[in-house]
């Protein structure tokens, strides 16, 4: 109840909102920064709980929204269909990959990671219906019935995927799942001596993660009017998720969210200020400041600052 | 008769190294056993092989009739096998409490209230009742020892084998140790144990097994180890 009440106040809140006078150009932003919370948070499932960093979020998050245009140019399919779609296809690539790499273990399965981005962006630059290197414009249907602009129906969208992405986090983290997590984490082969199925675990979290991840790049492309590979593959969506759990704390799943936040809003903010080059500039300062200062992000800080907040 | 464990010429390499070569047990149910041999013999590597943390390259280990060499590791645990580790392996990020809850949610599927009345009473049983709610990073080497047999008696085991859980300790905390094993084997439960500490070993073991270059070099009481020339020559080299 102390989750679920706060929760659906704020989907409440976020509809609301976008009913309201706000500017339009605050959806566009806010939908990149909610988009980052929902791929920190997936991130952290696999790279906080269990341990295993994942480069390759850009091709969970690239293969969400091409299963998206596939299934709107294919069938015209609505965007919740698209959505469905995109997280049956990331959570099949989940397992794919894990099956693979996760016998692997630290920098190598990281490495192997990263391979399946090139991969993935490989496959779409050759693949002439999804308009291949050059890509391909798309045009928005009609936003439902109460919203008065497209991007404001999608920052809906993506608040509700982000109170769904988080209840699914907090569930796998307070589960018998997050337990053995945490266990294989620390130690994987006493985690094995004490009955915990290490590989079968890492799996689920592995399938879950692409799921959420590809789920969260299905509305891109209508966000966009376009789709094309080298944006949709960015290494910035693996800065952007990693970045967010790591500054924002890894044991708990408030951690992305508030991670997320900062360094989203930060991004846009300094985006329009500065300039979009100063933005990458400081997510990596920031990303070197918390792990050398302060290992356990914000929420590690606040947990030494205020002894009783747990 | 039902056998307990039964290793049959197991083997295992590494690469061109021969770790173990047709190395055969038979242990019974309830048995106290000692297994001993200088560094590098294999005493790690055999045990390996049973608890699943290795596969053997050829033979077969059966637990109750059972033939279990290709099961993961955590498959043998839930059939009743259980082990501590020789560097203690603790669950670092999580209290002391919490590293029991592991087993006795993974194989012995108790819920949460259940576990954490299950796991207080191994605790108390330890001596390490009062550490329950530290983190386990901040034990010392003989509460990590004992941890590691705490761990390995949530998933409420047959067998368990103690890979040197004194190692290092003092002579009133190897006592200390010995003590929680006789009383886990008075309970039933059959124990392996690998140690250095000879006294030790020789005390508890009603049948002890020397292990040199991977075979077996000789078998038998601790009182005709002691004295076999085979035994004498692996440690002291003559």
């Amino acid at each position: 109840m102390k989750f679920w009440i706060p929760t659906l106040l704020l989907a409440a809140a976020a509809f609301g909102l976008a009913l309201s006078g706000v500017n339009e150009y605050f959806f566009y932003a806010a939908y990149m920064v909610l988009t980052f919370v929902v791929l920190a948070t997936a991130w952290n499932i696999l790279g906080g709980y269990a341990g295993y960093v994942n480069f390759g979020t850009p091709a969970f998050f690239g293969i969400g929204a091409y299963a998206a245009t596939v299934l709107f140019k294919w069938l015209d399919a609505p965007l919740a269909v698209q959505i469905a779609g995109a997280a049956l296809m990331g959570g099949l690539l989940g397992f794919g990959v894990g099956i693979m790499t996760l016998r692997l273990r630290g920098i190598f399965f990281a490495i192997a990671t990263v391979a399946v981005i090139f991969i993935m962006e490989t496959l779409m630059i050759n693949w002439r219906y999804v308009g291949g290197a050059t890509g391909l414009q798309l045009l928005r249907p009609e936003p439902m019935a109460p919203f008065e602009s497209y991007t404001r129906m999608l920052f809906v969208v993506m608040a509700w995927m982000v109170l769904a992405s988080v209840a699914v986090a907090r569930y796998v983290q307070d589960s018998w799942i997050g337990r053995g997590l945490r266990a294989l984490r620390d130690s994987e082969e006493a985690a094995e001596a004490s009955g915990v199925p290490t590989l079968r675990l890492k799996l689920v979290a592995c399938v879950i993660m692409g799921a959420l991840m590809a789920a969260a790049g299905a509305p891109m492309p209508m966000y966009l009017s376009f789709i094309e590979p080298a944006s949709t593959f960015n290494l910035s969506y693996t800065i952007g998720a990693l970045g967010g759990a790591i500054i924002g704390g890894m044991s708990h799943w408030l951690g992305p969210i508030v991670g997320a936040l900062l360094l989203g809003s930060l991004q846009q903010i300094v985006t329009v200020t500065i300039s979009s080059e100063v933005n990458v500039l400081i997510v990596g300062v920031l990303l070197v400041v918390f792990v050398v200062v302060a290992p356990e992000g914000i929420l590690g800080l606040v947990r030494k600052w205020l002894p009783f907040s747990r | 008769m039902a056998s307990f464990l039964q290793v049959k010429s197991v083997s295992k390499h590494f690469g061109g190294f021969t770790a173990l070569s047709e190395v055969s047990l038979d242990i019974a149910q309830g048995e106290r056993f000692g297994l001993i041999g200088p560094n590098g013999s294999g005493k790690t590597t055999l045990i390996n092989c049973i608890a699943g943390a290795l596969r053997n390259d050829s033979g077969s280990i059966q637990f109750k009739n059972l033939e279990i060499s290709r099961l993961p590791a955590y498959r043998r645990t839930r059939l009743g096998i259980a082990r501590s580790f020789q560097i203690p392996r603790p669950f670092h990020t999580m209290s002391v409490l919490e590293n029991l809850l592991v087993p006795l949610a993974y194989v012995v599927h108790l819920r949460e209230a259940e576990g954490e009345a299950a796991a207080m009473e191994i605790l108390a049983g330890m001596g390490l009742a009062d550490k329950a709610h530290g983190a386990a990073s901040q034990l010392s080497q003989v509460e990590l020892r004992k941890l590691e047999l705490a761990r390995a008696m949530s998933a409420r085991p047959q067998l368990l084998i103690s890979d040197e859980a004194m190692a290092g300790l003092s002579g009133s905390e190897v006592d200390e140790v010995l003590k929680i094993l006789f009383e886990l084997n008075a309970r039933g439960i059959t124990i392996i144990m690998i140690e250095h500490i000879m006294h030790a070993v020789m005390r508890f073991s009603q049948r002890v097994v020397c292990l040199d270059a991977g075979k077996i070099i000789c078998e038998g009481t601790p009182a005709s180890i002691v004295q076999n020339a085979d035994v004498q020559r692996a440690y002291l080299g003559a």
